[in-house]
């Protein structure tokens, strides 16, 4: 056996599969080369299985039934789909709800968010750091955490991490079960304004069908002083929880790591201020409670949404589509006069092109959203960072919003949370972090949920005021137009959502959803830029201490969760026991 | 020492047999069934994985949303399962069946990965393999009973139910048709009771569940939403809302579909009790039925009929019970002219002292 130099070293690089990922909503696969001499992932591929074309079997069909429809894109985040498509048809028809009718739209969004972070958080993504996963991953880990006081134990009651991880344990921890219930009393206040869970029954273009009394407000009332009692201990908990690894396993921070390059349409429209007309947006988008921005290389190049609308565009790749460069163009200018691109929402047209899977070429039915920066003449990848990051990151900078019960800083969010049953008034401040990663987008997370809940509580008490004064109608009547060009803006719970239409002859003849989902699960498009779960794994390094025969890959599943992927257009990834690719010599410059 | 015969040791029996449940959620799916499901109380989740009813049989719930397994480690039950080791199981279908036989190479569907040539393997041709050996086939939501929503006119995938795919008169191993618990999301207690149900059935505590012709539990989806509706009164009494929101009177005139739609909503409510459809203000849109969506679209608009029957009541006998029923009420507002203060006893009684 000739002996190596020390300049060669041997690396063991092995193809690893997850499919499907679990604990999320919808069907993912990561796809992975990991070099295990080295413990980083060497390249990571995200694919997608399912395939419905919900932009195709739309097309003609009358434009009232479209928030009935564009619901059924997502099980969880159906609501958020109802809502942004009922906030694009009001611009069609050129309808504006009254007052009630857009506060009743805040309180059930606030109400799913709250819902949708706490289930999503702890009982699907939090079940990485839970004592079962960190035994079975990170024993060393698990054990100084049985000795490591939690700082916050006089408010979340728990005394040690360890303690902390073992209420994440799934079905037997006390926090999961807790969240499992308040899963259900969130989802009963939605139901008071949207009737039903998370296909809405009341939520219309012209405003909110509900029948809204003082009971529908007490009810909501009563469910949300509980929940102020549970997102004040979650908070400290989560941020004992997450600050333990980061101190423990220096490097921690580059887990899911990529550039702040964000997106967020903003959400919650002040009623106030909104007219649903495009050419007043940009003015009501910056009113919103939640700031629209996007963000390239860690700076806020703009709140205004008429100018991010502009931005989008949808590029091809590795997708299984057709190029629509030669199908007719529907828009040409935006309602302003502003010049639109072909490859904007409005002018897509979708071909699918079923063939089989190629992880060199095609390799799965996402397409590729980018932000056209014209200072760069480039498509950036950006990525909502799973929905409360961007959205926190974006206000935060903004500094727009002040409603008494929070306001943004320019570099945080200060929050001011009311006595509830059981609980003291509380201050939190949550900080814009250094990096875009795992643990701060899960973090943010959490800190949201507090958020939306002093978004409910506001909106809860104009709401209050309206019924209390007698004005207890909630919507407006409306006449489709024979033709129009409309787009909403709104953020599903883990990012962006955006509807765009295009209404001829009274029907519809283009409508083009882009959930958050695809700009997270985007592949490597056109120029080759790959999309951002690729790219956050790809900078995933491997803190696991499982060797590959019995690799969990805990550190990859806690970065592509922290994105809380929801791909009911389905990504898959298939992971075997792994097989060793090669045996490389490779200089050490190079490893 | 008690000298009761311990009441419960017929129940251990059942209690110490293993069911497991398959349930894929990658049809084509939005998984708003698997959501909804945890949302569900009589029973909850945790009720049925920690065997809250006593004989019920220890059920392992294998669903992608919540389970702690990943990848080939979760989809290995699957494998399991088709090479007889998972018996027995109840194999549950969320979402429609793309017609494979359109695409060539591709696939509308895909749950794991074929090990011979590493394309995925879709959801039919999972049913082709698993259907055979599964107690039941349970189609949870429109989308897999019936087709529902990406079955719509125009569809690029050709999508269609569980019911189109294996035949409407398939037959489990166990002697049962497909169980099909329909709705856009099919209501949460809908789904956890079925499957309660079919968990006691199959240890032997219950009958087999009564299915209707559409294959639905017929204590679920016995009643139209019409006769389950809190605002029947209304149309009973000739008053039609004419916006919605506030003007809580009967939707019909608005688009509700509730009086051909079998459906328990309105009765069940959605989450706990709380919510619903046309019960809190919100249009019917036939989400439980097999013509769902196209024969009920645009939602928004009166169904002709409905809006005729409508109109009969409300320019015939419905403003005259409306009219003698106030009357009535009017009357009963007013109290017994005897209760009041007073030095004499006027309420009929006569004094004895």
């Amino acid at each position: 056996m000739a002996t190596e130099t020390p300049e060669q070293q041997r690396v063991i690089v092995k193809e690893m599969s997850w499919d499907p990922i679990t604990r999320i909503v919808g069907s993912l696969g990561i796809h992975t080369e990991i070099d295990f001499t080295n413990q980083q992932v060497l390249k990571c591929y995200s694919t997608s299985m399912i395939f419905r074309g919900f932009d195709i079997f739309m097309k003609g069909i009358d434009p009232r039934d479209a928030h009935f429809i564009t619901s059924r894109i997502c099980g969880i985040c159906g609501d958020n789909h109802c809502t942004c498509s009922c906030l694009n048809q009001n611009m069609a028809y050129g309808v504006k709800p009254p007052a009630l009718g857009d506060l009743a739209f805040n309180l059930a969004e606030t109400a799913d968010y709250i819902f949708d972070h706490a289930i999503f958080n702890d009982c699907m993504a939090n079940v990485d750091f839970c004592e079962q996963m960190v035994k079975e991953t990170n024993p060393t880990l698990l054990a100084k955490a049985e000795s490591t006081p939690a700082p916050g134990q006089d408010i979340h009651g728990y005394k040690t991490i360890a303690d902390i991880m073992r209420a994440l344990n799934p079905f037997t921890g006390e926090f999961y079960l807790e969240t499992l219930h308040v899963a259900r009393y969130t989802r009963e206040m939605y139901c008071l304004f949207g009737g039903r869970h998370t296909h809405p029954s009341t939520i219309m273009p012209g405003g909110c069908s509900a029948d809204i009394t003082h009971q529908t407000c007490t009810d909501y009332y009563v469910r949300l002083m509980r929940y102020f009692d549970y997102v004040k201990r979650s908070v400290p908990m989560h941020d004992d929880l997450y600050d333990f690894f980061l101190q423990e396993l220096p490097g921690y921070d580059m887990v899911g790591y990529r550039e702040t390059n964000l997106v967020n349409w903003g959400s919650f429209d002040d009623p106030d201020y909104v007219d649903y007309d495009y050419r007043n947006m940009t003015n009501w988008g910056r009113k919103r409670y939640i700031t629209p921005g996007v963000a390239i290389g860690g700076e806020l190049i703009s709140t205004d949404l008429v100018e991010i609308n502009l931005m989008i565009r949808i590029l091809l790749g590795s997708s299984y589509f057709d190029s629509w460069e030669n199908e007719p163009t529907f828009v040409t200018h935006d309602p302003i006069g502003n010049p639109v691109d072909k490859n904007h929402p409005w002018n897509k047209v979708t071909l699918p092109r079923p063939q089989k899977r190629d992880f060199a070429d095609k390799y799965t039915w996402v397409v590729s959203p980018r932000i056209y920066d014209k200072r760069t003449d480039t498509h950036v990848c950006c990525d909502t960072g799973g929905g409360p990051f961007a959205r926190q990151w974006c206000t935060a900078k903004a500094g727009l919003v002040d409603f008494g019960y929070a306001k943004a800083t320019g570099h945080s969010i200060q929050m001011v949370l009311p006595r509830s049953p059981n609980m003291p008034e509380m201050e939190l401040e949550w900080n814009v972090p250094e990096k875009s990663n795992a643990v701060e987008r899960d973090r943010a997370r959490t800190y949201h949920q507090a958020y939306s809940a002093l978004i409910a509580l506001h909106n809860l008490e104009r709401a209050m005021k309206e019924v209390q004064a007698g004005r207890t109608k909630s919507w407006n009547s409306f006449k489709v137009p024979e033709t129009a060009v409309s787009c909403g803006f709104h953020e599903a719970a883990r990012g962006v959502l955006s509807h765009h239409m295009v209404i001829q002859e009274g029907k519809i003849a283009n409508y083009q959803p882009y959930p958050p989902t695809p700009w997270n699960a985007s592949p490597r498009d056109v120029y080759g830029t790959p999309g951002p779960y690729e790219d956050a794994v790809q900078n995933t390094p491997i803190f696991e201490e499982n060797g590959p025969e019995n690799f969990k890959g805990i550190d990859i599943m806690r970065a592509v969760r922290s994105f809380d992927p929801c791909l009911p257009c389905g990504v898959h990834m298939y992971t075997g026991k792994g097989k060793v690719r090669k045996v490389m010599h490779t200089p050490t410059a190079l490893a | 020492m008690s000298a009761l015969v311990n009441p419960y040791a017929k129940q251990k029996e059942t209690e110490a047999v293993t069911a497991h449940v398959l349930w894929m959620t990658t049809g084509l799916s939005c998984e708003g069934d698997s959501v909804a499901m945890t949302s569900a109380t009589n029973p909850s989740l945790e009720d049925i994985i920690l065997q809250a009813i006593p004989g019920m049989p220890k059920v392992v719930v294998h669903n992608q949303v919540v389970d702690y397994a990943v990848g080939q480690e979760y989809a290995q039950a699957w494998f399991d399962a088709e090479n007889g080791e998972l018996d027995p199981f109840v194999l549950v279908i969320e979402g429609s069946l793309g017609n494979e036989e359109i695409n060539g190479e591709g696939h509308w569907t895909g749950f794991a990965v074929n090990p011979e040539n590493g394309q995925p393997i879709t959801m039919n041709e999972w049913l082709d393999r698993l259907a055979p050996k599964a107690a039941a086939v349970v189609a949870v939501g429109t989308c897999a009973t019936y087709g529902g929503i990406p079955a719509m006119k125009n569809n690029p995938t050709g999508a269609m139910g569980v019911p189109d795919y294996l035949g409407w008169s398939w037959k489990s191993k166990a002697g049962l048709p497909i169980v099909c618990i329909p709705g856009c999301p099919a209501q949460p207690d809908n789904m956890t009771e079925t499957l309660l149900y079919l968990a006691l059935h199959l240890a032997g505590l219950a009958p087999a569940p009564e299915l209707d012709e559409a294959l639905r539990p017929k204590w679920l989806f016995g009643r139209t939403v019409r006769e389950s509706c809190n605002r029947a009164g209304f149309t009973e009494q000739g008053q039609f809302a004419t916006e919605y929101g506030a003007d809580h009177r009967c939707l019909v005139k608005l688009g509700c579909k509730g009086p051909v739609v079998r459906c328990n909503v309105p009765v069940r409510g959605w989450v706990n009790g709380v919510g619903g459809c046309p019960n809190v203000g919100g249009i019917c849109m036939a989400c439980t039925m097999p013509g769902f969506p196209d024969q009920f679209m645009p939602f928004m608009d009166e169904d002709k009929l409905g809006a005729l029957n409508a109109n009969i009541t409300k320019y015939t006998y419905g403003p005259i019970v409306k009219y003698f029923r106030h009357r009535m009420a009017k009357k009963h507002d007013v109290e017994p002219e005897w209760r009041r203060r007073g030095k004499t006893l006027t309420t009929g009684y006569v004094k004895r002292w």
